[in-house]
């Protein structure tokens, strides 16, 4: 397969998997002005996505539009870190998924945006201004909570821990990252990242995560017992009308 | 110039807008606080049954303009709180009187939406019956109220837009596809229809509201309205409005149509709709869920307060 189709799929799947939970809390999130901006994050990663997605069907070559390869993969064929699939948990669990993917993605279409790749470099350079957004929103929700109440604290703790073990992945360099040379070896990102997260961590009162074990295998399309339900959700009118339009 | 109810009265006969700080009637102000919150929390409400549909839309463009959507109604919920906060109320009083079951919101949103086309179909009658609803609101008489439903009525138009395009292209899709936008147009025509409240003979409140320029047209008027534009757009789409009784007048213009049951209006409104309970129970729910969020936004909130007054100290 072609590497820079890989590649795209990568970071499209990364984003629409992410708007898919993100678009869960419309509707359920803790007060009004919270599903207004929960909902303006997800549209900013479903736009990404869509984007990523189409440009990766034209690299492929075959025909292949951004609703095929989202409606009509299955869950083998899907590149996503695990840590975007995961459910939502509470509130906190989610704002912790948010600072850790969305300071990753800052980071990297930082980098992207520079790169030879003028269709990567040019959805890297709108999507950063919207994932500093996101960024910036999830710090304020992490410093509420972990400097909040008893509860709140004790919750953010919690978040922070279990969405940990699935960030290393975001970092896992591998030969076709080496080898393409307009990507980014994410590996190159995790200091700096590391550093963003625990400062916001640190200012949060909450403790930094320490845990050893960290998930892996997203990016081989090995994936969460969560995900196949997602999935299915995601594609099942789509794939029960083929080759109809909407 | 003149004082109090005098000037309340001059302003609504030259068709002015009565502001926050203008005096105003007790009974106005009632009503006004009523209409405005159940407004509000129809919009609140109404994201249910859309939302529903936002992970499952069968194209990555639709979801984007559903969830897009579902974001405007939070939005006019927001507008909407907003306005009936400058009649001396809180958004967190009337959030209550919702979830105690005390206030009441638009019945239409105790249908379900059971197949993609609903979606369409909300779209197209729910949002066109509120835009017919709400464009007269415009020049309602109390200013934050018709300012408000100015920034919303352009969304609407959007929406219902949005809804006829979903529906359009169904019913030049597949056959399964028409049958889908077909059955949608089965379901939701009634209950669109008493979106416009029961038949003038039996509505309450209209005469009051028309003296104070709160409401411009009777309920049977807007219904009318919202036939005579519907019913060529469905044409349009080639799907059949479910009415034996429908028919044009030539030389009016107007459709004559067989009026809805409105005893099932007054039943769902009592509460017996087909989703009255979980509808009310999703929203307390996130509401509850949420409760240690919103304390942990005011203990912090308190905390940087009091660290500001103690280093200007
Ligand atoms: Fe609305
Ligand atoms: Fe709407």
């Amino acid at each position: 397969m072609n590497d820079l189709f890989v590649y795209t799929l990568r970071l499209g799947d990364d984003a629409l998997i992410a708007a898919q939970r993100t678009a869960e809390w419309i509707a359920a999130a803790p007060q009004l002005e919270e599903d207004v901006a929960l909902g303006n994050i997800g549209l900013d990663q479903l736009g990404q996505a869509r984007t990523l997605l189409q440009y990766a069907g034209q690299v492929e070559g075959a025909g292949r539009s951004e609703d095929d390869l989202a409606y009509f993969r299955d869950e083998r064929d899907f590149l996503n870190v695990q840590l975007c699939e995961l459910p939502n948990g509470d509130f906190a669990q989610s704002i912790a998924r948010l600072l850790y993917f969305a300071t990753y993605q800052h980071l990297l279409y930082e980098e992207l945006r520079g790169c030879a790749d003028e269709t990567l470099a040019g959805v890297a350079g709108k999507a950063v201004k919207e994932v500093a957004y996101h960024v910036d929103h999830a710090t304020q929700w992490v410093l509420r909570l972990g400097d909040g109440t008893e509860e709140s604290h004790r919750r953010m703790q919690a978040g922070l821990d279990t969405m940990w073990p699935y960030t290393a992945e975001l970092f896992t360099s591998d030969a076709l990252v080496e080898r393409l040379e307009v990507a980014v070896d994410p590996s190159t990102l995790h200091d700096e990242w590391e550093r963003r997260v625990t400062q916001v961590i640190d200012e949060s009162t909450c403790a930094r995560p320490t845990s050893s074990y960290q998930h892996s295998g997203g990016r081989e399309g090995r994936h969460t017992e969560h995900f196949g339900f997602l999935l299915a959700e995601l594609q099942h009118v789509a794939r029960s009308h083929p080759g109809a339009s909407w | 110039m003149l004082a109090g109810m005098d000037s309340f009265q001059a302003t609504i006969e030259a068709d002015g807008r009565i502001e926050p700080r203008d005096a105003m009637p007790e009974g106005y102000r009632k009503t006004l606080i009523r209409q405005i919150a159940q407004h509000a929390h129809s919009e609140i409400i109404g994201m249910q049954p859309e939302g529903n549909w936002i992970s499952r839309a069968p194209s990555l463009r639709r979801k984007a303009i559903l969830m897009a959507k579902v974001q405007d109604e939070a939005g006019h919920g927001l507008y909407l709180y907003a306005a009936a906060e400058t009649l001396g109320v809180d958004r967190a009083d009337l959030l209550d009187l919702l979830h105690s079951g005390k206030q009441k919101y638009s019945s239409i949103f105790n249908y379900p939406t059971l197949t993609w086309a609903d979606i369409g179909a909300i779209g197209w009658l729910v949002d066109g019956a509120a835009i017919v609803n709400q464009v007269p609101l415009c020049r309602c008489s109390y200013g934050p109220y018709a300012r408000a439903m100015v920034r919303v009525c352009k969304e609407e138009s959007f929406h219902q837009r949005q809804g006829f395009e979903i529906l359009h292209t169904l019913c030049n899709g597949t056959e399964a596809q028409k049958a889908m936008a077909q059955d949608a147009l089965n379901r939701w025509w009634w209950p669109s229809l008493m979106m416009f409240g029961p038949p003038d003979a039996s509505s309450t409140h209209s005469e009051q509201s028309m003296a104070w320029g709160i409401k411009r047209h009777s309920n049977d008027e807007l219904r009318q309205r919202f036939v005579d534009m519907t019913v060529p757009q469905a044409d349009v789409l080639g799907i059949r409005v479910p009415d034996e009784g429908l028919t044009c007048d030539e030389e009016t213009g107007h459709y004559s149509f067989t009026e809805p049951d409105f005893t099932e209006l007054y039943e769902v409104v009592k509460g017996n709709g087909p989703c009255n309970q979980q509808r009310l129970a999703h929203r307390v729910k996130a509401h509850e869920d949420g409760a240690w969020v919103r304390e942990a936004a005011a203990a912090y909130a308190e905390k940087q307060a009091a660290k500001a007054q103690g280093s200007a100290a």
